[in-house]
């Protein structure tokens, strides 16, 4: 068996379980004949006619570079504050019930409120969606700064490596599996949120779409603009996420 | 030639909210380029002793000085578990403690001595923990410290294999000479590896016996001598049976 081969028939199950949904789809609309369940086909029409309008890469576009912003700022600054929470017993024991009351504050709320002190402002939307995923992170890799090998950490010590060398060579690749895992969920939560703060506050991007075709009980459209998200949140991991883990763990037996 | 200095008058700790006085008034010299074994027994603080030394440790009364040329003292460290990072291959975790470029020359010439070359650009958990241990060894040495501290770093080996890196150790010593603080349980091998032995008595630690071993390096490798040498100290020194 060549390799080509080898991947196809490990895909094999994947590929079956996708075309059995899609029948299942299929199977339903054409028995329903309802305009709220179109069939695949005229999805995938409308999705085409999408692309090529320009309508479809504007708006993913816009959502995209929200949720690049937002979930950049979000990383960078949660994963500052666990590692410091997570490495610091007064510091988490001072501001672990504004993690507890962050966590529990409803993502719309958040929104909301973002919007009515600052206005329908882009940093407005991006600020929200950063509020709401940023206790997340921080409990994320505070967790992994918490199970930090102390004996690494001597080593690094004892053999004065400094503090740059310490994190990037002793640090980081201890959280790395804390950061893919806030990193994962999130991607999930993020773009979830980022759809809503569209929907309420935005003149463009998908959630702003999303809420057109439902008021224009427009389901095809809505569905095609659904499954080109999820494709693009799917090539992410496919592409990014997996060979990173695939590096990372390239030591491990 | 002053290699390290110790003074340290007290170093007390916590231990479920009762303190316990692990040191006290205890006062070492070791000479530049002298091999010295620490003999005690279990949890009188030796290990303690060496992270103070290693400067991982700073909460106590007292001074400790090592004789080092320019800036802070280097200090290699052979802990009691190899501490090898398992994400870096064993080259990757001795060029790691270098602060410049690694001498690639150094690094090749060392992984020979201590026979590893053909696993350089394995990760440490496809090995044997004997060869964990040497990889540590090498690392330590390979930076040329100041100071040289070994915390029992054949302990849990089985003796074949203590033996081997026993004596890749003392052959590495011997073309590299630095100033060494090794612990030890074993008198035997402590005799064999060492200039002079430092016996010590359980916690508060102090020095109950400095004795010097006037075996010549050559004829350390000879099992008569330094069995000769350890009865000879054992009945010159009977206080010494109760610290081992």
């Amino acid at each position: 068996m060549t390799p080509s081969q080898s991947t196809v028939y490990r895909q094999l199950p994947a590929i079956l379980s996708l075309l059995l949904l899609l029948g299942l789809w299929q199977g339903l609309a054409m028995i329903l004949h309802n305009p709220t369940l179109p069939a695949p086909a005229q999805v995938g029409q409308v999705f085409w006619q999408a692309v090529v309008s320009g309508e479809l890469p504007y708006h993913l576009g816009a959502t995209l570079t929200r949720l690049v912003f937002s979930f950049t700022i979000a990383m960078l600054l949660g994963g500052a504050i666990g590692i410091w929470l997570g490495r610091n017993r007064a510091a988490d024991a001072f501001f672990d019930n504004w993690l507890v009351i962050f966590l529990n504050v409803p993502a719309l709320v958040t929104i909301i409120l973002c919007y009515v002190w600052f206005g329908l402002e882009e940093w407005a939307a991006i600020l929200a969606v950063v509020i709401n995923k940023l206790p997340n992170v921080i409990v994320t890799i505070r967790e992994g700064a918490r199970t930090l090998n102390k004996d690494f950490l001597e080593m690094a010590q004892s053999y004065r490596l400094g503090k740059i060398k310490t994190f990037r060579y002793v640090i980081w690749p201890q959280l790395h599996p804390f950061v893919m895992s806030a990193t994962r969920s999130g991607l999930a939560l993020i773009w979830k949120i980022i759809l809503v703060v569209e929907l309420l506050g935005r003149s463009n991007g998908m959630g702003y779409q999303l809420h057109l075709f439902f008021q224009l009980f427009d389901v095809a459209s809505l569905l095609a603009y659904t499954f080109a998200f999820v494709a693009v949140i799917q090539l992410i991991e496919l592409w990014l996420l997996k060979p990173l883990d695939r590096k990372a763990a390239r030591w491990k037996r | 030639m002053s290699g390290l200095l110790i003074d340290i008058q007290d170093k007390t700790y916590s231990v479920a909210g009762h303190r316990h006085q692990a040191i006290a008034n205890l006062q070492l010299h070791v000479k530049r380029d002298e091999f010295v074994c620490l003999v005690g027994p279990s949890g009188c603080g030796k290990t303690t002793l060496l992270n103070m030394i290693a400067g991982l440790d700073s909460h106590y009364h007292g001074k400790i000085s090592i004789n080092h040329s320019q800036g802070l003292p280097t200090i290699g460290y052979v802990f009691q578990n190899p501490r090898l990072l398992p994400w870096f291959t064993v080259r990757r975790n001795i060029e790691l403690v270098f602060a410049e470029p690694p001498p690639s020359a150094l690094i090749d010439s060392l992984l020979a001595t201590m026979q590893l070359n053909d696993v350089q650009h394995s990760y440490p958990e496809r090995l044997s923990l004997g060869m964990q241990r040497r990889v540590a060894i090498i690392r330590a040495f390979a930076i040329n410290p100041d100071l040289l501290l070994m915390d029992e770093p054949f302990v849990s080996l089985d003796a074949p294999s203590a033996r081997q890196i026993r004596s890749l150790l003392y052959e590495l010593w011997q073309q590299r000479p630095h100033t060494v603080l090794f612990i030890s349980h074993d008198l035997r091998e402590a005799i064999a590896l060492a200039d002079r032995l430092i016996f010590l008595s359980a916690a508060p630690m102090q020095i109950v016996a400095d004795i010097p071993v006037n075996i010549a390096r050559q004829e350390r490798h000879d099992k008569t001598k330094i069995e000769a040498f350890h009865q000879q100290l054992l009945i010159g020194h009977p206080a010494i049976n109760n610290y081992l």
